[in-house]
């Protein structure tokens, strides 16, 4: 069985957002819709303060609250343990957004362009199917699924891996199949300490954190 | 939980629309119940029941207008297995149909099922707050009998109005009053206990100003008013009866409105550790 999973290393991130434009640039997400984000945590006082770069995002959770609580069942959870929404049935009631607790859902009530009306490129990808309902990351699952249909290994070849991963310039993002022991996050699991936020909710992320070597 | 992290902010996907969803929602399937349990046969039961069904559409209107596709509304009743708020239309429904039926043939059996589906309508209603885990303020098993609590109270409140103004004395609606009052006031003091350590700034604040509203005028004050009602001859009580059911049901409100729009931190990001940094 297969459980895609996402790695950051926090030793590695330098905050550069590149995953965050990588991701805008290829799920084409409205003016303020982050699907990957980046927070720029400073942490402790001066002159002791420390700061640390913090992907986040969907966490694409083994119990994720977001499906059980959704009403009309567009929240789904694949075979892999992708979670992903069906823009068709979904009633955008944001039960879903205030229900996880990672703040990884978005809902966007009217179109909205960076600059107003709609740029060119914005144009020929805006979706209206997209306003009024619950979106989110989706682990890029079109890329992960085109890429395996043409026998690539999702996390290692980049035509079937996430674009954050893809585009971190500093390797701190990895993706691969928890299941195999010989995948590059399980060897990299094994290697490192890490953790996985607000684990006590019982959620059971797919998304780990690694801060030390063991 | 670690205390490393960026603060919390109060969730914005979910404004008043939703709280007049457990503001009229919880008032009306209380006032059905407390009109079952409570309310003898004639005028004050018979207006008490559909006055409690608007209440409830009316909620139901509020939250419908939040939705971001309110064309696909009927998609509310496709997950009844794991969502409370599949749960909850399903129970509204069941509702509506126990309370028409009740309402044309009352009877002791009746009684029994229009109290059970108000009092599931409710129960869903607090179970969609608990299923919350984004919100530490709703995902609080202690919100529950709060909930409830205050939609039975707010319930009574309606129904001692009514047996007043149809002149229809009913003790047993002023103990129940008195009863639902004073478990929602103990209710709201532990599910504040529990929760407001775990909020802060103007959230934690709004939570604990709602403490002595309610305590003061909300039960006290609505009980004192309504033991007068209860003494007075009716031209009096009415207007005491009023001024009691204003005090109870607008407390209640007040809580609720500030438990889904003004309390509702997110609990933020932590790390429970941070990542080494230069050789080790």
């Amino acid at each position: 069985m297969t459980r895609w999973v996402m790695i950051a290393d926090l030793r590695r991130c330098v905050g550069c957002q590149t995953c965050t434009a990588a991701c805008k640039h290829t799920n084409a997400t409205p003016p303020e819709v982050q699907w990957r984000r980046v927070l720029d945590m400073e942490l402790g006082e001066y002159p002791d303060v420390k700061r640390v770069f913090v992907p986040v995002g969907c966490m694409h959770c083994a119990d994720p609250p977001c499906m059980h609580v959704c009403p009309s069942t567009a929240t789904k959870q694949r075979a892999d343990g992708i979670v992903t929404i069906d823009y068709d049935l979904c009633i955008g009631c944001a039960y879903c957004a205030v229900a996880c607790p990672y703040q990884a859902r978005y809902k966007t009530d009217k179109p909205e362009f960076a600059y107003g009306a709609p740029m060119e490129s914005e144009a020929k990808r805006h979706d209206p199917g997209r306003y009024g309902v619950a979106t989110k990351c989706t682990f890029c699952s079109d890329r992960v699924d085109a890429g395996l249909e043409k026998g690539l290994k999702p996390g290692i070849d980049p035509d079937a891996s996430p674009a954050c991963v893809n585009s971190c310039i500093a390797q701190a993002l990895h993706f691969g199949d928890i299941e195999d022991k010989a995948s590059n996050v399980s060897q990299l699991l094994a290697e490192n300490q890490f953790f996985r936020m607000h684990e006590e909710l019982g959620t059971e992320p797919g998304f780990y954190y690694l801060w030390d070597k063991k | 939980m670690s205390g490393f992290g960026p603060n919390p902010w109060i969730q914005r996907h979910w404004d008043w629309r939703a709280a007049a969803n457990f503001v009229f929602g919880g008032a009306g399937s209380g006032l059905i119940l407390a009109a079952a349990l409570a309310l003898p046969l004639g005028p004050a039961r018979a207006v008490s029941l559909p006055l409690g069904l608007a209440l409830v559409a009316l909620g139901l209107t509020c939250v419908w207008l939040e939705i971001g596709r309110p064309w696909r509304a009927l998609h509310v009743f496709f997950n009844a297995r794991t969502s409370w708020m599949t749960r909850e239309a399903f129970a509204g429904i069941a509702l509506f149909g126990v309370t028409v039926a009740a309402f044309f043939r009352p009877g002791d059996w009746m009684e029994f099922v229009l109290g059970f589906f108000a009092l599931l309508f409710a129960w869903c209603q607090a179970m969609i707050l608990r299923a919350s885990k984004g919100i530490p303020a709703w995902r609080e098993p202690k919100v529950i009998p709060f909930i409830l609590a205050t939609s039975l109270g707010e319930g009574a409140a309606l129904a001692v109005v009514l047996a007043v103004a149809y002149n229809m004395p009913s003790p047993l609606a002023y103990g129940l009053l008195a009863v639902a009052l004073l478990a929602r006031a103990a209710a709201w003091m532990v599910y504040v206990a529990s929760v407001a350590p775990k909020l802060r700034g103007a959230p934690q604040a709004a939570l604990v100003a709602v403490t002595p509203v309610l305590l003061w005028i909300g039960t006290f004050g609505a009980l004192a008013l309504a033991a007068l009602a209860a003494a007075l001859p009716r031209h009096f009580a009415m207007l005491l009866a009023l001024a009691a059911a204003a005090a109870a049901i607008l407390a209640g409100w007040h809580a609720k409105r500030t438990l889904v729009t003004r309390a509702s931190l997110n609990q933020g990001f932590s790390l429970p550790n941070l990542p080494t940094r230069g050789a080790r």
